[in-house]
């Protein structure tokens, strides 16, 4: 029976009072981490073991676990059981999505992103590891360092994770033996020696037993480090964001009446104080910060991660999608740029391929212009690839409607990361974090291209086949205002030449093989919905950017 | 269908000052476990205020920080959004964030209350007044069809009951209301199957979850792209516990309805449970009658199925102590999670929050 111990969290009523004890609780901070591992690492017995000490398990919860059909192995209590939700995973006895856990201790609130570790869920790895700020990599001793361990190690690396926690469990099925602890130390720290990892902190653990979990155990009177708890207990919170330049991306403006207009936003990084000189991007205006305002009253300054709104002493023409940043710290600015890419789709993604971009508070239309390389996730080698399937990693280059502002994904994950979007299925089918801009090389003199044509223009050439005058001068009227290079003629007109030059060309019919017949569209009476069906028709054959007819930036 | 509001009344006025007045009544009431420090209170609170010298937030303000990003979001991004507000403590907390989220701004979108008709009361009764007096626009729907033809969770079975007149009806308002995101205030700590659902949870032309093909949810950055008829559920509180949850009612002073604070009240004890007679829905066993117990409601649901727990909390400290001495799963007490091993997924899979 589980005995209600002594809980570390509670009160002790001879040393503190609720009033010192809701103050201390009230100061805590907080630790996001994610887990990778498999069953047969005993991932889920150690975040159950964790969740267990921590006392951060309700006993009715685990009333309900001694209940539960299911039941994997023999003895006191299955950990594992408390931490898989979903009927399925209960059923198969493997955790498939990301689960997210909570415990504290007196000092830290922690997040606990536990994420599957097969290779085909790399998809819910990246997402675990995106908020994280500590992995832990879990190896079995009897196993030590397996391609999963390098592929969990990968993903935290390229997801910008700090720290990593190796904690090699089952200690006590290998009798506590030091050399096999260091023999997947040294292993485990060669290969990673080129990631960009703060700190990375070993520590042997037998989960089952509680060794080393929330406090030193006896049996290896060896390793004189932290107990995993006490780890992550002291685990440097990263500051470092405030220190880093300010960026504050407009997500909403706020505007009850006409004496204040205030932009509100998350703070992505850095700190803004009253007074500061701020550049309003893309416009490129600058203003300074006249106040920060929230509901609990004015502030002189704010930090990363809070959020805030502010009103500018000047007016300024500035929506959400925007950025405010200090003057002499800006970010790149390119509509082209390299990134790596986890793909979450079931059908393969090729170079050229149409896609919804969102960053930071902005969505654009973007194009997969190439596909660099694909990561090799067995040799950590990158590879030439035509395609990324499912659960792949590679390097992309990716060309935007318009120019966004990033920082690189290792300088700041919020203002380097992208998620894409089908337009079609709408579903989030890639993850990326940006390297670096891809800037016009000096060589370029040759002919403008077709694709600079499209990315300045955002809309391909076209020729439209349409019979019905009216309509044609409604549409060209539509696409014109949509910021289309249009041109409605008489048929027989140069149309190669404008097709060339980036143009749609409207007529009632083409001698050209290209030419869309729209003739053939079963397009509603009503010339205004005649126009709409045409232009969702367009967008959805690629011809026309897609964030700018459907995108959602009304405030 | 959309309840007719009353104009707020005198009534109402009254009760939303005596409700106030009740604000006050924890504090003085603190345990007397050592001296009460006021003044130790007065600089918690303060001491909590943002400090640009702190290095990072503290868990309450980073908690609070992430999930006004996403009313934000919210807001900016779908055509209708709507509030689901149950009158209980997350929902109250919820509240206070969207007033946060746009200040000094009205609250840009309605609250709205699925009423089962067998809420408490005093729910009810708080309900009418304080988004009122708040500024906030509140809807009210009622499953009439249902309610009519005589629903209730004894005649009905319990997921019966909650099918028709939570389930249904919350599908026919965000229907009929033409909403195309609706918050809700629940938290992955509550149950085991929310503890994967995404933060913007998708929902099929029927309100229905897919478990298994949710999309990938990754950073801050969320994917609020739907087609028509289809609509997403977000859950603000996503990664806020329960202890958080009232330490921040504490932390913000925010008034919740007074069912949460221990007072002797009228309860048939079964087993160990403590069944509230008001909607008297539940039949009596022989020899049962109602008797006065010291005790409080833990969650809020409908009086039928949500028991109360025996507490001597009247304050917001007590209960912080309580939850923290007595562990017990809040959702123990309502019937509908303990219907079959996986119930909470199943009704959600149907469309239930």
């Amino acid at each position: 029976m589980i005995a209600a111990e002594t809980n570390p969290e509670s009160l002790s009523a001879e040393s503190l009072s609720i009033d010192e004890f809701l103050a201390r609780e009230l100061n805590k901070e907080l630790l996001r981490f994610s887990t990778a591992g498999s069953v047969d690492d005993g991932k889920s017995t150690l975040i159950g073991r964790l969740l267990y000490d921590a006392r951060g398990i309700y006993e009715d919860q685990l009333d309900s676990i001694r209940k539960s059909k299911v039941n994997r192995s023999s003895g006191a209590i299955d950990f594992s059981l408390l931490t898989d939700g979903l009927r399925a995973e209960r059923e198969q006895g493997i955790t498939i999505d990301v689960a997210y856990r909570y415990f504290s201790t007196p000092r830290r609130k922690f997040i606990i992103a536990d994420t599957p570790g097969h290779e085909q869920y790399t998809r819910n790895m990246a997402t675990g590891a995106s908020t994280a700020q500590l992995a832990i990599v879990l190896v079995d001793a009897r196993n030590g360092v397996l391609p999963q361990t390098r592929r969990h190690a990968t993903i935290s690396s390229l997801l910008g994770i700090p720290r990593i926690v190796l904690a090699v469990n089952k200690m006590d099925l290998v009798n506590y033996s030091r050399e096999v602890f260091e023999k997947i130390r040294a292993d485990f720290l060669h290969f990673s020696r080129d990631f960009e990892f703060e700190e990375i902190q070993p520590i042997p653990i037998s989960a089952l037993e509680g060794e080393n979990v929330a406090r030193r155990g006896v049996r290896m009177p060896w390793y004189d480090g932290p107990a995993l708890l006490e780890y992550l207990e002291a685990a440097p919170v990263s500051a470092a964001t405030n220190s880093s330049p300010l960026r504050f991306p407009v997500q909403y403006v706020i505007r009850p009446n006409q004496h204040f207009r205030g932009y509100a936003g998350q703070i992505a990084s850095g700190t803004l104080r009253v007074g500061d000189p701020v550049t309003v991007l893309p416009s490129g205006q600058s203003s300074r910060i006249a106040s920060i305002a929230t509901f609990d009253g004015e502030l002189q300054s704010a930090h990363a991660p809070m959020s805030i709104t502010v009103t500018l002493e000047d007016e300024r023409d500035i929506s959400r999608g925007d950025m405010l940043v200090h003057p002499e710290e800006q970010p790149h600015a390119a509509r082209r740029f390299e990134a790596n890419l986890v793909w979450m789709a079931e059908d393969p993604l090729a170079a050229g391929r149409s896609l919804l971009l969102k960053h930071t508070a902005q969505q654009v239309s973007a194009r997969v212009h190439s596909i660099e390389s694909r990561l090799d996730i067995h040799t950590m080698e990158r590879k030439p690839a035509g395609a990324l399937s499912l659960n792949d990693i590679g390097a992309v280059r990716i060309d935007a409607s318009r120019p966004i502002f990033f920082d690189r994904y290792r300088d700041n994950r919020l203002t380097g990361a992208f998620i894409l979007i089908d337009p079609l299925t709408n579903g989030t089918v890639g993850a990326g974090m940006i390297q670096s801009a891809i800037q016009r090389r000096a060589l370029d003199l040759g002919h403008v291209t077709p694709e600079e044509r499209y990315e300045r223009n955002g809309h391909g050439p076209a020729l439209l086949a349409l019979a019905n005058g009216p309509l044609a001068l409604r549409l060209e009227r539509r696409l014109f205002d949509h910021g289309c290079q249009v041109l409605a003629v008489a048929p027989g007109t140069h149309s190669a030449t404008l097709y060339a030059a980036g143009l749609i060309v409207i007529s009632p019919w083409f001698a050209d093989a290209r030419a869309i017949d729209l003739n053939r569209l079963p397009l509603p009476k009503d010339e205004d919905a005649a126009a709409d069906a045409i232009m969702a028709y367009l967008e959805q054959n690629g011809t026309l950017a897609t964030d700018r007819f459907s995108g959602g930036e009304g405030i | 269908m959309f309840e007719a509001r009353p104009a707020p009344s005198a009534s109402n006025f009254l009760y939303s000052m005596t409700a106030r007045l009740a604000l006050f009544r924890p504090v003085e009431a603190l345990p007397l476990r050592g001296t009460v420090n006021l003044q130790f209170l007065w600089t918690i609170r303060q001491s909590l205020c943002y400090d640009i010298s702190m290095s990072s937030l503290s868990h309450l303000r980073a908690l609070e920080a992430e999930s006004i990003h996403i009313l934000r979001e919210v807001a900016a991004e779908f055509a209708k959004p709507v509030m689901l507000y149950s009158i209980g403590k997350d929902s109250s907390v919820m509240l206070r964030l969207a007033q946060k989220a746009f200040h000094p701004g009205k609250i840009p979108f309605p609250l709205l209350h699925i009423d089962t008709t067998y809420k408490f009361k005093e729910m009810i009764e708080f309900r009418d007044w304080y988004p009122a007096s708040i500024g906030a626009d509140l809807r009210v729907y009622v499953n009439r069809e249902a309610r009519d033809a005589g629903a209730n969770p004894v005649s009905l079975g319990t997921s019966k009951c909650c099918g028709l007149l939570k389930t249904r009806a919350l599908l026919n308002a965000l229907s009929e209301g033409g909403y195309d995101a609706a918050f809700g205030g629940a938290r992955r700590d509550e149950e085991k199957s929310r503890a994967k659902e995404r933060i913007y949870s998708f929902r099929d032309q029927y309100g229905q979850w897919d478990p298994k093909n949710q999309r990938p949810e990754l950073w801050n950055v969320f994917n609020s792209r739907i087609d028509k008829g289809q609509s997403i559920r977000v859950f603000p509180l996503s990664n806020w516990t329960e202890i958080d949850v009232w330490h921040y009612i504490h932390l913000e002073n925010i008034t919740v309805v007074p069912l949460y604070f221990a007072k002797p009240r009228p309860m048939v004890v079964r087993g160990g449970s403590l069944i509230p007679m008001e909607h008297g829905v539940i039949p009596l066993l022989p020899g049962e009658a109602p008797q006065m117990v010291m005790c409080r409601m833990r969650s809020l649901g409908c009086t039928p199925c949500t028991g109360a727990i025996r507490s001597e909390a009247g304050s917001v400290p007590q209960i912080i102590e309580e939850l923290l001495r007595f562990r017990r799963s809040e959702r123990e007490n309502r019937i509908i999670d303990h219907d079959q091993e996986g119930s909470m997924e199943l009704k959600k899979r149907e469309g239930y929050f």
